[in-house]
């Protein structure tokens, strides 16, 4: 556990959260000798901004960590005191499990995990500096002046560099309420000559929940029936309880005018660029003057905690303009605020000058993930984090790196877009972003990504287990049904209709009819009874989308072909006659590792591709003769 | 891996076109055009059929087998007779066939490349030709990008993206303060765009008319004088010394440019009720052909005549032998020329009519894209109709629509859908 003297290391990961967690985590997985260096202990697994986890694309992301035995999904489920699928009516491709989180829960959960690791430890310092040599990391300095050596360095520090806290016109450095910001880190990677921007995100004040009139208040409850995160939990652990829905009104937001100049964002304090889906209050009210009125969710803490989150209302107003503001909606009247909202400011890294495995190819053995890289939201930094201690953990050992692809994972997705197009606000998932949506999806996380958490060695043997018995029920019904086969009119005679177009169905295909549950397909054969209602379930989900995905193959062939076409790191842009300057400063820029990533910059064409492949192989060849 | 094709040579007027078809359906392909596959490598002179058995060409074919071609996958090679009318016929023909479709620009090279086909001298000269064939495309793109097409791309980009943000709004965001139902204004979004799109695939096809010539048919009963009004449009013994044989002997084609605009005219046998098997196979013909044609003469024995056919809009009504007539309104004499001029005047004024109605767009490759445009909309439409729990298909079909206009309307990012969701919803609980 806690190490005052200092052995080499495999893995040194910087940063105890979300991204820091899962990345010390994956790599202690992949049996690498592993170190997580935190401020505090206390503050490995905190929730810095709403309780809660999930979402349309974030609970998907959750499912692929899950499905590779991540952490968030096991402490999420733990924690969950509401669990609700989002888009339950619609399509199991758009189905997003999000759960409201106590937060003392959740961040006890995760440090469990942390504490339990095999192969992990945890340094309780503030990283001062990177120690390279000729380039190459060799480990990293701590204030009190030691030296923790390691092969691979994972670098988290979330909104910490150069974080700037601003309320009305009160500023101060902060990485989050209450910690320090960490800017000596921050001047080292300034030497690194990096590409660094400044974004900004907001959080509402918190409310003391015994001031609030709930009874005033409409409720959320949770789905009677929840879903889980992990594909190993079977029901939430804890007590659940409901949230509060109230909104803003005239009132408030003539108070929120009245005082704009004295709002940070609007008083023209902070040059950060903030995220266009979590608006602050203010912006709300400014970008959509013809609204008279925006929902808030009142949403508590915790079981035994009450602190309420308001979500809906971020701002960086003065305090007092705060508690004016919340008293003036329904049920908040008599409202205590118990720590005022505020904004914050911090630098990022342009995430183009990473490759696909999170590695920073300037300094040989440096991974960043979270959002250093421009993302938000916790499950994006833990994704990252995944991604980043896996690579890590490979790269001490000589290992190849691991690549996610976008026609595989909502990981690939990510990484793909951060680093082949950047960020120009703080980047979140959402389901649009994946062009195989109907591929991926939140309940088959552990069809596509468990057999490579195997092949890997980073998944447990539990998980193991159950994922190969799940398969083989799976495999087993897809061929019972495979191979059954019906004409339209036997179909017709058991109360089945279909196009009479003489076409023999089987029972997969009559599974994709909108109309044709399982449950139909056991007047076709009662034999079909003995497969088990997860199996049922699982089975008609694939089968809804089987004729998209099978015209999606060939993109996908496609895709992977072209992602199979490595560009050398060395690769000079420049001396490829033909191309437009325009896209020649484009891929000097974004220093596409593949073709694939090379097809997805705006303005390349099939031709200008063709030609920088020829180039590629020309210059391969002369290397090698 | 899909099966390309196009036009190898030149553009334009030429004694011999090429086209190349490369992939696993190219020799398929061949035996689809011609009935049987020629020896590998050695030029065989076959017909060219379409699917109805209608003759396409005489043309020159050779194949050449996976591994030993230019592209290094199974290719074929129609050496066409060089006129653009033959060539666009062919092409059309080419990309109707399943898993068939034509070219993007380089594609050829890259999949020669990607098969190890290039020799480094090849590859050094590559850079001059993609430069060129993106300057074709430029230009090309310029001839097709002016005035109204630019306009109507935009405002079908506009209203598709308008259109996907809506849906994947009510998907992304169904916790936030987004209309729930969403549908009224989606379907009438992809409706519009779905109708004006099939107007200018339509276009596409009088575009066409325009270069082959629009087919005039003289239509009537027997001795009407249709021949004798033939020959006095064509001034010269049309019948005798410009037939061109046709599927059936009994229509007499003759080409003319008339106020402008290139037509051809056919002469049709007289239609009338007959025991005889092999006249009445000429008639059933010549109906049909007369109903194919862009406009109908019909030579009527006495005004008030129910015509042969029904007549459409823009047919010409004409007593026959007006000469011979003591009111001669609305008559016309192949003897006399007497009311020729109006009939032609009116013939002209109706094909200028349709001519102006054309679509700025020309290219076969843009009625692809419409077309499967307009497939994929109807698609996402029944979708969308069909409720909230196929809304993931719908956007899905609705993807599909926008990928095949990427180069009307060019290419449509996530970005700019979300960029239309949050400027239009207040996003952010």
């Amino acid at each position: 556990m806690f190490h005052v003297k200092h052995s080499k290391y495999d893995v040194v990961v910087i940063g105890g959260g979300h991204a820091g967690v899962e990345a010390a985590l994956a790599a202690s997985r992949m049996c690498a000798r592993t170190a997580l260096i935190t401020l505090t202990f206390d503050g490995v697994g905190v929730m810095s901004c709403n309780p809660a986890i999930g979402g349309l694309g974030k609970g998907h992301l959750v499912r692929e960590i899950d499905a590779l035995d991540g952490v968030m999904g096991h402490a999420a489920d733990a924690a969950g005191i509401q669990f609700r699928l989002l888009n339950r009516r619609k399509g199991p491709a758009v189905q997003g499990p999000r759960a409201q989180a106590d937060r003392k829960l959740y961040r006890q959960a995760i440090q469990q995990a942390v504490r339990s690791a095999d192969m992990l430890d945890v340094i309780v310092g503030e990283v001062v500096d990177l120690i390279t040599e000729r380039e190459k990391l060799t480990g990293v300095l701590l204030a009190d002046g030691s030296h923790v050596p390691a092969g691979t360095v994972v670098l988290t520090t979330g909104t910490f560099l150069r974080g700037v806290i601003h309320i009305g016109s009160e500023t101060r450095p902060g990485g989050r309420w209450g910690d320090a910001p960490s800017n000596r880190l921050a001047e080292r990677l300034d030497d690194l000559d990096l590409d660094l921007g400044r974004l900004k995100t907001g959080t509402p004040p918190r409310l003391d929940g015994t001031s609030i009139d709930w009874d005033k208040l409409q409720r959320q409850q949770g789905d009677e029936d929840p879903t889980m995160f992990s594909f190993l939990s079977e029901k939430p652990a804890v007590r659940q309880i409901d949230c509060g829905i109230t909104h803003t009104n005239e009132k408030t937001h003539d108070i929120i005018r009245d005082n704009l100049s004295k709002s940070a964002m609007y008083g023209g304090k902070i040059d950060g660029v903030g995220p266009r889906y979590c608006p602050s209050i203010e912006d709300k009210i400014v970008r959509f003057a013809d609204k008279s009125s925006h929902q808030v969710f009142l949403e508590p803490e915790g079981l035994d905690d009450d602190t309420v989150y308001p979500n809906g209302i971020s701002t960086s107003l003065p305090a007092d303009v705060q508690l004016n503001y919340v008293q003036s909606i329904a049920g908040l009247e008599a409202a205590k605020i118990l720590q005022p909202g505020y904004a914050i400011e911090y630098d990022y890294v342009d995430p183009r000058c990473l490759d696909s495995s999170l590695a920073l190819p300037k300094i040989d053995g440096l991974y960043l993930a979270g959002q250093i890289n421009g993302t938000t939201g916790y499950e994006e930094a833990a994704a990252q984090g995944m991604v980043a201690g896996l690579n890590a953990a490979c790269r001490a050992r000589g290992k190849p790196p691991i690549l996610f692809s976008r026609a595989q994972s909502y990981i690939g997705v990510m990484v793909d877009d951060l680093v082949t197009r950047g960020v120009n606000e703080p980047y979140r998932m959402f389901t649009s972003r994946a062009e195989y949506r109907l591929s991926l999806r939140a309940d088959n996380a552990d069809q596509r990504l468990t057999p490579l958490g195997i092949e890997l060695g980073c998944v447990s043997g539990r998980r193991r287990v159950q994922f190969e018995r799940k398969r083989e029920y799976l495999d087993q019904a897809v061929s019972r049904l495979g191979s059954m086969s019906f004409t339209p009119k036997q179909l017709g005679e058991k109360g089945i209709v279909v196009n009479h177009d003489g076409t023999r169905r089987s029972g997969l295909d009559l599974l994709s009819y909108q109309t044709i549950s399982f449950e139909d397909l056991l007047y076709l054969d009662p034999r079909l009874e003995d497969i088990g209602h997860d199996t049922r379930v699982q089975v008609a989900r694939d089968a809804i989308y089987a004729s998209y995905v099978d015209r999606q193959r060939l993109d996908i062939a496609a895709l992977e072909r072209d992602q199979m076409l490595i560009i050398p790191r060395d690769f000079d842009f420049h001396v490829v006659s033909g191309l437009s300057n325009e896209l020649r400063a484009k891929l000097t820029a974004t220093r596409p590792d593949n073709l694939g990533q090379a097809s997805r910059i705006e303005g390349m064409t099939p031709a200008a591709l063709t030609l920088l492949l020829a180039k590629i192989r020309q210059a391969r060849r002369r290397k090698s003769a | 891996m899909d099966t390309i094709f196009a036009l190898a040579s030149a553009r334009g007027k030429a004694g011999v076109s090429v086209v190349r078809i490369s992939g696993p359906k190219a020799h398929e392909t061949v035996i689809r055009l011609c009935g049987s596959l020629p020896e590998p490598r050695k030029v065989s002179l076959r017909s060219l059929y379409d699917q109805n058995g209608e003759i396409l060409d005489r043309a020159l074919v050779v194949i050449f087998h996976t591994g030993h071609s230019f592209t290094g996958e199974e290719t074929a090679e129609l050496h066409l007779h060089g006129s653009v009318a033959t060539v666009n016929t062919v092409l059309r023909q080419l990309g109707s066939l399943d898993g068939l479709r034509m070219a993007e620009p380089g594609e050829f090279t890259r999949r020669a490349l990607d098969n190890d086909r290039l020799d480094l001298a090849q590859v050094e000269g590559l850079s001059d030709l993609i430069e060129a064939e993106t300057e074709a495309q430029r230009k090309q793109a310029m001839r097709v990008f002016t005035g109204a097409l630019t306009d109507k791309a935009e405002k079908w980009r506009a209203d598709l993206i308008r259109a996907a943000a809506l849906i994947e709004a009510t998907i992304d965001f169904v916790d936030e303060d987004v209309p729930i139902d969403v549908r009224p204004e989606v379907l009438n979004l992809i409706t519009g765009v779905s109708t004006e799109l099939q107007k200018e695939s339509r276009g596409i096809g009088i575009a066409e008319r325009v270069r082959e010539g629009f087919e005039v048919a003289i239509v009537g009963a027997p001795n009407t004088g249709k021949s004798t009004l033939l020959n006095y449009l064509s001034g010269r013994d049309a019948a005798i010394t410009s037939e061109i044989a046709g599927t059936t002997r009994d229509v007499i084609e003759v080409r003319m440019d008339i106020g402008g605009i290139p037509i051809t005219l056919l002469d049709t046998a007289g239609v009338r009720d007959t025991d005889d098997t092999i006249e009445a196979i000429g008639v059933q013909r010549t109906l049909k052909r007369a109903q194919q044609a862009d406009i109908r003469v019909f030579l009527l024995d006495a005004a008030g005549d129910t015509p042969i056919l029904p007549p459409v809009q823009g047919d010409v009504m004409r007593v026959a032998k007006g000469d011979l007539l003591a009111n001669c309104n609305q008559s016309v004499s192949g003897l006399t020329g007497m009311g020729v001029q109006t009939m032609l005047d009116e013939i002209v004024k109706e094909l200028e009519r349709r001519v102006a109605s054309v679509g700025v767009s020309i290219k076969e490759r843009h009625r692809t894209a419409l077309n499967r445009a307009v497939a994929a909309l109807k698609i996402a439409s029944s979708e969308v109709l069909a409720g909230e729990d196929r809304s993931d298909i719908a956007a899905e079909e609705l993807r599909g629509a926008i990928v095949a206009l990427d180069s009307l309307v060019g290419r449509v990012d996530v970005e700019h859908i979300l960029d239309e969701i949050f400027s239009r919803f207040c996003i952010g609980k």
